[in-house]
């Protein structure tokens, strides 16, 4: 499936799970339940044919739409339509939302479909029923934008934006944010491709003012799309980026500030690592003192400790004059390299060496052995097995080295990895293997040096 | 019901309502028939008698049968009350003198249509069944039923309900109490205002041609459409006059009519005629649209419009249940009274015989089982007339299922030769398939392992496809139904939404079309020795599972397990359980096979396959009660 796809599964799917799904993140289905539920609610009553067929059909098509079988698919949905007037309100309510779901993605791929299909399709839906109007508009544009159609998809927006209709429930003006938003993205879109224009041109040229007052123009119209959705809680996280750039590129740097800390640090808001690396990126491009960019980081190390931000945390912490700081960089290299997708992290290994081998020298033992006590068990293993000695030297003999000069550090001069890559012969490395060698003598933390 | 009225009065039908085939009707009750009929729909309050005295002014001969009684048509016609000829004379030719006779019919109309157009005509529920009940016959007929089912025999159980429920036919029919004809002496002379010219007269038809009741009495009209306009001004929703009554009748012992239970009037007819389809070919021709059903109603003519409480008379989400049908023929049989059925014997379809014959045929099994199925058939007594033939008078009440019997006897036959254990009857299949490739000119020995894999691929198949064709089932008919004149507009627009949808996604959809509608059929398996891709094991022989004896035949498999070791004996209505994964393997594949032939459920063909083995072994039952070891039989 496409990101489009996703994108329509994505924020906006039905009202609660937009509230579930934005708030707590956990958007949890379990379809066996439902229909436990269904059989409990009637009281065992034997369910109409009816009922039986088109639940029937829905798995049907789900069936054919997993295996791609557009043809199917469509062929059973020409059936599902009939729910629309299913007697039973609850699930003729429901109705609208699954066929729109089920029918624009039979639409999105089915061969003999083209924009004017999903068009149509759309349109319908969108007027059965109030309560889908947004919704669908919005998705409707996201697929306009899919197929390179931007300026449909701003007018799909505008319309959506003027629509009107019975009363304004907190899900709606959620959703009115969101295609105003979009809006605003697209504005954005436009905007910067504007100012890339405008970065060409030379200041005298004639044209320059027209271009920038323009830019100009749209940045205001921007700000005012996306600022509304951005106070919400939620992830919005291209939002968040696109207007931060525009209101960098005007100067109002206390403004971007101010959204950047609000969106990373308010409560309301479901924990987000982006949000706390655009403030650091932020912040970096400020000159912003070290211990403010450490205070930003040490939120992100707690969220994903192997974000590749953390080499950057750990030289921040070296260098800083605190004792703590320095204890904490240990253990940040140590969590980066607990990751597999990290374990071929030439620039981590480097750090790990160097940073434990000085922390020794430093007479930090503690720290090494209390760092080390948790994974003993499993790090060589993981790390320092035979196998790996053998690929790595094969691959890498840079990383081998630093690899084996860590394992001689932490399992002393007997463990394997570091027998092998001292066993080998290297004519360049050899001098710094032999140095090696010297420093595990000397700091290893297996025969400390009583 | 008019077509009723004015055959009773005018004497037509014989009180004694003769049955054609098989047996007699016991006669109505003489004060019944005396009495003239006053019954819904308007026209039955509709004298007779006030159309004679209107018509006797006209003094000629019949042409037919020379009698001088007439009557009046809706057109204002004379017709023949003793033999139902119309003439060509009409009523405005003889007043020609007062107003140009086509003013008056176009005034007539005009004004007609004005009401019509928003209200439509009034009309009772019953009449509604009627119209369905006339469709249903009508369609039964198109699949070669003999045309007697639905002049005579339906019509007349249809007749003897109306009666027993008090709806027409009698003295104080339900729908005039409260509802006298107030006389409203008018201009409107005789009876062509309030009728609809466009609509067949229903005096050249003997029954329920119009489908509905086209007639009516101008002053019973009157009253009613103003007591409709006083109910419609409060809460009142329906489009029938009587559809909110309808629904609140509730009398101990009354058989209300439902749409499920028009299939029991059919049924029970076909029963009457001895016709060649069972219950379970009769649900299976609903199913596949070939009679009447869901949303019967959208043939209603155009003016009887169904809304309000009509939804929940007229609308019908599911397809018809067998073991509700089966139960509410036999509610309805009783609740008419009626005698004994015609005599199921050796010579009718429905006879176990025959049956078992068909489905072994059916299911691909050799025709050489059907001297074993005979057998067991004899040997149960389920062969007799008296065991098979209905008889609501009888002290219970009960017919046999005929179809699921045959096939339990089926089941029951297979059991004796192979065992079904999982075990036996793969390793006799083994001893077929040794034989039949040494021999390979002889008649092959049958195969049990090869039926099986051959019907299990068909069966897949065929299942598949219906589930498929269910899951794809329209069942919103194009008139919607809705629940009061504010929903209408609504109703329809989400139609027309519907439809749009569709069109748009027909387009998407393969050119061709899925093969149109099945032509009806009893068999839903073929089975041609022509047809090299399956085998067809008709011809095959069974004597790798026989052994001759002397003279007689003996079965090869000297053991037998019992369906049901005990019959439940509480009081609830099942005689025993069906716990799947407690019986074999090929058991199961066997009860899947033949319950998705007669689309009922397993439980309910293993329970006869149990209360046949109860007949056939009951000595067992009542001597030991325990499991039984072992059966010899002789052929």
């Amino acid at each position: 499936m496409s990101d489009f796809s996703e994108e329509l599964k994505g924020p906006v799917t039905d009202d609660e799970q937009v509230e579930t799904s934005v708030l707590s993140g956990a958007g949890m289905h379990f379809p066996w339940l439902q229909t436990y539920i269904e059989t409990v609610a009637i009281g065992g009553k034997r369910k109409k044919d009816f009922a039986q067929t088109t639940s029937a059909c829905l798995s049907f098509i789900q069936e054919a739409l997993l295996k791609h079988q557009w043809q199917q698919a469509a062929e059973y949905m020409h059936s599902y339509f009939q729910t629309l007037e299913d007697s039973d309100s609850y699930k003729r309510q429901a109705a609208p939302e699954i066929i729109w779901k089920l029918g624009s993605e039979i639409l999105f791929y089915h061969p003999k479909s083209n924009v004017e299909t999903f068009n149509t399709f759309a349109d319908r839906m969108k007027n059965i029923g109030i309560m889908n109007y947004l919704k669908i508009s919005l998705q409707h544009a996201l697929y306009l934008l899919h197929h390179g159609m931007l300026e449909d998809a701003k007018r799909k927006l505008s319309e959506a934006e003027t629509w009107r209709h019975g009363e304004k429930t907190s899900s709606r003006e959620i959703l009115i944010n969101l295609i105003q938003a979009y809006k605003g993205l697209l504005q954005y879109y436009t905007w910067s491709k504007k100012k890339r224009e405008l970065s060409k041109l030379d200041k005298d040229d004639y044209a320059y003012s027209a271009v920038a007052q323009d830019v100009f123009n749209h940045s205001w119209k921007t700000s005012v799309n996306i600022s509304a959705l951005i106070k919400m809680p939620g992830v919005w996280d291209p939002f968040v980026k696109s207007y931060v750039e525009m209101l960098e590129f005007y100067g109002d740097r206390d403004g971007a500030q101010e959204v950047l800390t609000n969106y990373a640090y308010d409560e309301k808001f479901p924990s987000n690592p982006n949000a706390h690396i655009y403030l650091y990126n932020f912040l970096k491009r400020q000159k912003a003192p070290r211990s403010k960019l450490i205070s930003v980081l040490k939120i992100l190390y707690q969220i994903v400790p192997s974000h590749k931000l953390m080499l950057e945390f750990h030289t921040l912490l070296r260098k800083s004059e605190k004792e703590e700081h320095h204890k904490l960089g240990l253990e940040v290299l140590f969590g980066v390299l607990d990751f597999a997708g990290c374990t071929k992290n030439i620039t981590a290994w480097k750090y790990l060496a160097k940073y434990v081998k000085k922390t020794l020298m430093g007479n930090h033992l503690v720290w090494v052995q209390e760092e080390w006590k948790s994974r003993k068990n499993w790090w060589p293993s993981f790390h320092f097995s035979y196998f790996w000695a053998k690929s790595d030297w094969k691959e890498d003999t840079a990383l081998a080295c630093e690899k084996a000069f860590v394992a001689g550090l932490l399992l002393g001069k007997g463990c394997r990895y570091f027998r092998y890559i001292l066993k080998q012969d290297h004519q360049i490395l050899g001098k710094k293997i032999k140095r090696m060698k010297r420093s595990v003598k000397k700091y290893s933390i297996v025969n400390p040096r009583l | 019901m008019r077509g009723f009225a004015a055959a009773q009065a005018h004497g037509i039908l014989s009180p004694g309502l003769a049955f054609p085939a098989g047996g007699l009707l016991p006669p109505l009750p003489e004060a019944a028939l005396a009495t003239r009929v006053t019954g819904p729909g308007g026209g039955n309050c509709r004298g007779a008698a006030m159309d004679l005295e209107e018509a006797e002014e006209f003094k000629e001969r019949c042409t037919q049968c020379e009698a001088v009684s007439w009557g009046l048509t809706d057109e204002g016609k004379y017709y023949c009350t003793s033999c139902h000829n119309v003439t060509e004379r009409s009523k405005e030719v003889i007043n020609s003198d007062i107003i140009p006779n086509a003013q008056i019919k176009a005034l007539n109309r005009g004004l007609k249509r004005k009401n019509n157009s928003e209200k439509g005509w009034d009309w009772y529920v019953c009449e509604g069944f009627q119209h369905i009940l006339y469709q249903q016959a009508e369609a039964l007929k198109n699949l070669g039923v003999g045309p007697e089912l639905k002049n005579d025999v339906l019509h007349n159980f249809w007749k003897r309900y109306l009666q027993k429920s008090k709806q027409a036919y009698c003295k104080n029919p339900v729908y005039t109490t409260g509802r006298k004809p107030t006389v409203l002496e008018d201009n409107l002379s005789h009876s062509d205002w309030a009728s609809e010219p466009e609509l067949p007269s229903d005096v050249n038809s003997p029954f329920l041609e119009s489908g509905m009741e086209s007639q009516s009495d101008v002053h019973t009209r009157k009253s009613l459409r103003i007591s409709k306009a006083l109910q419609s001004e409060t809460s009142v929703c329906s489009g029938s006059l009587d559809g909110v009554e309808y629904s609140q009748r509730k009398e101990k012992g009354l058989v209300k009519m439902t749409v499920p239970q028009t299939l029991a009037f059919c049924y029970l007819s076909l029963l009457w005629q001895r016709e060649a389809i069972t219950l379970s070919d009769l649900l299976r021709f609903v199913e596949e649209d070939h009679i009447p059903y869901i949303n019967a109603f959208q043939h209603f003519p155009e003016q009887m419009k169904l809304y309000g409480r009509d939804r929940g008379i007229f609308g019908t989400e599911s397809w018809p249940n067998y073991d509700d049908i089966y139960k509410k023929t036999i509610e309805v049989a009783t609740f008419l009274d009626l005698p004994r059925f015609p005599d199921i014997t050796e010579d009718c379809y429905l006879h176990p015989n025959i049956l078992c014959m068909k489905y072994l045929m059916e299911v691909n099994l050799p025709d050489e089982m059907h001297s074993l199925t005979c057998h067991v058939v004899k040997m149960t007594g389920m062969g007799e007339a008296d065991f098979l033939t209905f008889d609501p008078i009888a002290k219970v009440a009960k017919t046999v299922k005929y179809d699921v019997q045959a096939v339990a006897v089926i089941v029951v036959v297979l059991k004796l030769l192979f065992l079904l254990d999982d075990n036996l009857e793969w390793s006799l299949s083994n001893l077929a398939e040794k034989h039949n490739e040494k021999n390979k000119k002889d008649k092959p020995w049958f195969n049990f392992r090869k039926w099986y894999q051959i019907m299990k691929k068909a069966f897949d198949e065929k299942k598949q496809n219906w589930e498929e064709a269910r899951a794809k089932y329209l069942w919103k008919s194009e008139k919607p139904l809705y629940y009061s004149y504010v929903d209408k507009p609504v109703a329809y627009k989400k139609r027309e939404m519907v439809v749009n949808l569709q069109k748009q996604f027909s387009t998407l959809v393969d050119s061709t079309p899925t093969a149109g509608k099945k032509s009806p059929s009893s068999f839903q398996f073929n089975w041609t020795e022509e047809d090299t891709e399956r085998t067809c094991f008709h011809g095959h022989s069974l004597q790798g599972v026989l052994k001759e004896k002397g003279q007689s035949l003996l079965t090869k498999n000297s053991l037998y397990w019992l369906s049901t070791q005990k019959f439940c004996r509480c009081y609830c209505t099942h005689v025993t359980t069906y716990e799947e994964s407690n019986y074999s393997l090929s058991y199961q594949f066997i009860l899947n096979l033949f319950s998705f032939l007669l689309r009922i459920k397993a439980s309910l063909l293993h329970e006869e396959v149990s209360l046949v083995e109860k007949e056939l072994f009951k000595k067992k039952y009542s001597v030991t009660k325990k499991k039984s070891k072992s059966k010899k039989r002789r052929r």
